[in-house]
C-alpha cells in the first residue's frame, strides 16, 4: 500500500533522475500546449474564422494526432516510472533510451509531415500512404512509419527493463498483477497499485506496439515493392489493435497517479481488494481484444469479431466505473479531503476518465455506430477522456512534484484559476464535439457545410479558454520543476 | 423519433448521472467521518456496489441481446432479396454509382467497395442526419440493406479520411414516393 505521508524519502529523485524527469515534463508541457494550438487551428478553420487550405489542414490533423498519441505516452510513461521505481529496480538508462528514441522519432514525423507533406493521418491507413495523389513522397510515407517505429521501440525499450525489475522482485508478470490472490488467500495489503498498473500496462502495450512495428514493417515493405500488396482489411485490424493499446496505455499508467497519490490528501488509506485486482486482470484481457470495436462498419471483418467489439466495449465499462471511479469516490467521501490543486485534478481526472466513456460505450453499439461512426462523437468522447482524464492524471504528479520541491501542496488562486478555465473550457469543447456527432456533422473534415458552422464556433470559443488553462499549467509547472528542491543539499544531490 | 436524439438522451443521462455521484462525494468530502460512522459508511458502500454491479450486468446484457438480435449487420455471404441493387465504387475523390434513382418502401442492396483507397458510405437524410454507412474498402465488398421511408434528395458523403480533397467527394440518390416514376 502507498504511504500516507505526503511527500515520502523514497520519492525524491536523485539528481540524474530529477534532470531526466524534468526533460520528460517539460517537453510533454511544451508539447502539448503546440499540439493544443494546432488543435485550435483546425476548429478555427472548420469555423471559418482561419483561412487554411485543404492541404494545411490535413496536415496539421495528422500531426495533432500522432503528436498528442506520442506525447501523452510521453507524459503517461514517465508518470509511471516516477511510481515504478519505489518498488521495483528500473535503469535509467532505458529511460533514458525512451526519452532520446522519442525525440528522434518526433523530428522524422514533424520532417514528413510539415518538410514531405505527408498527411495520412496519425492512423496511416493502408493504402493512403502510397496513394497521395503526388501531395507527398514515399520517403515522407517513410520517415512518418520509421519515426513511430523509433518510438515503439523506445517503449518497448523502457517496459522489457519494467517488465524484467518486476519479475525479479515479484517472481513473474502474473504475481506482479496479483493473480495468485483472485480466487483467495490473503492479500498482501502492501502489494503496490503502480506494479498491479504497470505490469498491466506491460503485457497489454508491448502486444500493441509489436503488432504496430509488424504493420510498419509492411507497409514500409509495400512503399518500395508496391507488387507486394497487402491485405487492407488485415492491415486495419493491426492499425487499430497498435493505435487503440497505445492510447488506451497512457489512461492506465496516467491512473497510477490518482492512486498514489489522492489518498495523501483525503488522509484515508486506498487499500488493495480483490474486486481491485479483478478489475485490473479482466482490464489486461479486455483493453487486448477490444479494437474490433474500431472496426464495426466493416462488414466484412468476420461476425463473432464484431460481436466481441461490442459486448468487450460494454465489458470494459465495469473496472472503471465500479473499481476505480468508485473507489475514488469512497476513498474522498467524509474523508476531510485537503482541496489542492493535486487532489482536485485527481479527482476531475477520474470524473473526466467516467464520464468521457459513457458516450464511448454507447458508440460501440454497432446499431449506433452506424449514424455515429466517424463523426465528431468520435473526438467529442475521446478528447473527453484524454483533455479531462489523462492529462489532469497527469498533470497531477506533476503539480504534487512542484509542491514536494517547496515542501508545501500548490494551491495559489493562479493556479485554481487556471483549473477553472481549463475545467469550463474543457467541458465545453468536448460537448460541441459530441453535439455535432448527433446531428451527423462529419469528422476530419477540412471544410463545413454552412450548417455545421455554429458547433465549430462554439468549440473554437471553448478551445480558447482551455488552452488559457493549460498555458498557466504549463508556466507555473515549468518554473517549479527548474527551480531546485526547497532542501537541497549541495553534498547530497536529491530533490 | 430520431436515433440520434434517443443516443443524445441516454448519453446525457449517463454522463450525468456520473457527474451527480462526484458531485455527491465531493459535497461530502470536506467533512471527516468518526471512526464508527466511517466503518458503517465502507459497508454500505460495499453493498450499492454489489447493487450497482448487478444493475449495470443486467442492463449489459439486456441491452447487448436487443440491439444484437437480429443481428444489426445483413448477410455479406448470402442473396439479401432486395428489389433495388445499386453497386458503389469509391476513388479518390469520387462516387461510382451505379443507380441514384429509388424507390421509399423497397429494399436497397448497396454492394459498397474502393478502388484506390479506404473510404466511408454514408447516407445523410434529407434532413442532414446519416441514416447508415459502411466502409469502402478496396479488395472487400461491405453489403448494406436498407430501406428508405421517406422521398428525397439524400447526400453520399465519404466519411473515412482518403486524401486533400476528401470532403468533396459527394453525390446524390434521388428517392422517389412510392407510385412516383423513380
Amino acid at each position: 500500500m502507498s504511504s500516507l505521508e505526503l511527500y515520502p524519502l523514497d520519492e525524491r529523485l536523485p539528481r540524474g533522475e530529477r534532470v531526466m524527469f524534468n526533460l520528460y515534463m517539460i517537453t510533454a508541457l511544451l508539447l502539448f500546449v503546440l499540439m493544443m494550438l494546432l488543435g485550435l487551428t483546425m476548429r478555427m478553420t472548420q469555423a471559418e474564422w482561419t483561412p487554411v487550405l485543404a492541404g494545411m489542414f490535413y496536415k496539421i490533423m495528422t500531426m495533432h494526432g500522432a503528436g498528442m498519441v506520442g506525447t501523452m505516452s510521453l507524459a503517461s510513461t514517465a508518470v509511471m516510472w516516477f511510481f515504478l521505481r519505489k518498488y521495483v529496480s528500473l535503469h535509467l538508462w532505458a529511460f533514458v533510451s525512451n526519452y532520446v528514441l522519442f525525440m528522434l522519432g518526433a523530428l522524422c514525423i514533424i520532417w514528413a509531415v510539415f518538410i514531405g507533406n505527408f498527411a495520412s493521418a496519425w492512423t496511416f491507413l493502408y493504402p493512403l500512404p502510397v496513394h497521395s495523389m503526388g501531395l507527398w513522397s514515399s520517403g515522407a510515407a517513410a520517415a512518418f512509419m520509421i519515426g513511430y517505429l523509433l518510438i515503439g521501440v523506445g517503449m518497448l525499450l523502457f517496459y522489457l527493463d519494467a517488465a524484467a525489475a518486476i519479475i525479479r522482485r515479484y517472481g513473474n508478470l502474473g504475481r506482479g498483477l496479483g493473480l495468485q490472490w483472485l480466487f483467495g488467500g490473503t492479500i498482501d495489503p502492501t502489494h503496490p497499485k503502480a506494479v498491479v498498473a504497470g505490469t498491466m500496462v506491460i503485457i497489454a502495450n508491448s502486444l500493441g506496439i509489436l503488432a504496430g512495428a509488424v504493420v510498419l514493417v509492411m507497409c514500409l515493405i509495400n512503399l518500395y515493392d508496391p507488387e507486394i500488396t497487402l491485405n487492407a482489411l488485415v492491415v486495419k485490424n493491426l492499425i487499430y489493435w497498435f493505435g487503440h493499446m497505445i492510447i488506451n496505455a497512457t489512461i492506465y499508467m496516467g491512473v497510477i497517479a490518482v492512486y498514489e497519490l489522492l489518498p495523501r490528501y483525503t488522509g484515508k488509506p486506498y487499500g488493495i481488494s480483490r474486486p481491485f485486482l479483478w478489475s485490473w486482470a479482466v482490464s489486461t484481457v479486455f483493453v487486448i481484444i477490444v479494437f474490433p470495436h474500431h472496426l464495426l462498419m466493416d462488414y466484412a471483418e468476420p461476425r463473432w469479431m464484431l460481436v466481441m467489439g461490442q459486448i468487450i466495449s460494454y465489458a470494459a465499462g465495469f473496472p472503471v466505473f465500479l473499481v476505480t471511479a468508485y473507489g475514488v469516490l469512497t476513498n474522498i467521501h467524509r474523508s476531510g479531503l485537503r482541496w489542492k490543486m493535486p487532489s482536485m485534478l485527481a479527482v476531475l481526472a477520474l470524473f473526466g476518465w467516467a464520464a468521457g466513456i459513457v458516450p464511448a460505450i454507447i458508440d460501440g453499439t454497432i446499431s449506433v455506430n452506424r449514424v455515429m461512426h466517424n463523426t465528431q462523437w468520435v473526438p467529442g468522447h475521446f478528447h473527453f477522456y484524454l483533455l479531462l482524464g489523462v492529462l489532469p492524471m497527469i498533470l497531477t504528479l506533476l503539480y504534487h512534484v512542484v509542491g514536494s520541491r517547496r515542501r508545501a501542496p500548490v494551491n495559489s488562486g493562479a493556479d485554481r484559476t487556471g483549473l477553472f478555465l481549463y475545467v469550463v473550457g474543457g467541458i465545453s469543447f468536448c460537448m460541441a464535439f459530441l453535439y455535432a456527432g448527433h446531428v451527423s456533422v462529419a469528422r476530419r473534415f477540412a471544410v463545413h457545410l454552412p450548417e455545421w458552422v455554429p458547433t465549430d464556433r462554439v468549440g473554437s470559443v471553448a478551445a480558447m479558454v482551455l488552452i488559457l488553462g493549460m498555458l498557466v499549467f504549463a508556466v507555473r509547472i515549468i518554473v517549479g520543476l527548474l527551480k531546485a528542491p526547497a532542501d537541497a543539499d549541495p553534498s547530497h544531490p536529491a530533490g | 423519433m430520431i436515433f440520434q436524439n434517443v443516443i443524445w438522451a441516454i448519453t446525457l443521462t449517463g454522463m450525468g448521472l456520473v457527474a451527480l455521484g462526484f458531485v455527491y462525494a465531493i459535497t461530502q468530502a470536506g467533512r471527516p467521518a468518526e471512526a464508527a460512522e466511517a466503518a458503517r459508511v465502507n459497508r454500505r458502500s460495499i453493498t450499492l456496489r454489489r447493487g450497482l454491479f448487478l444493475a449495470l450486468l443486467l442492463l449489459g446484457i439486456g441491452i447487448a441481446w436487443a440491439s444484437l438480435r437480429p443481428f444489426p449487420i445483413p448477410p455479406q455471404h448470402a442473396p439479401l432479396q432486395a428489389t433495388q441493387v445499386v453497386d458503389v465504387i469509391g476513388h479518390q475523390w469520387t462516387w461510382d454509382v451505379s443507380q441514384t434513382h429509388l424507390k421509399v418502401g423497397e429494399p436497397v442492396e448497396f454492394r459498397v467497395t474502393a478502388s484506390d483507397v479506404n473510404h466511408g458510405f454514408a447516407i445523410y437524410a434529407p434532413d442532414g442526419r446519416i441514416v447508415t454507412q459502411t466502409q469502402a474498402m478496396p479488395g472487400f465488398t461491405n453489403k448494406i440493406l436498407y430501406t428508405f421511408d421517406t422521398p428525397g434528395t439524400y447526400r453520399i458523403m465519404c466519411l473515412e479520411y482518403c486524401g486533400v480533397a476528401h470532403t468533396g467527394m459527394t453525390t446524390e440518390l434521388e428517392v422517389a414516393a412510392a407510385g412516383d416514376k423513380p
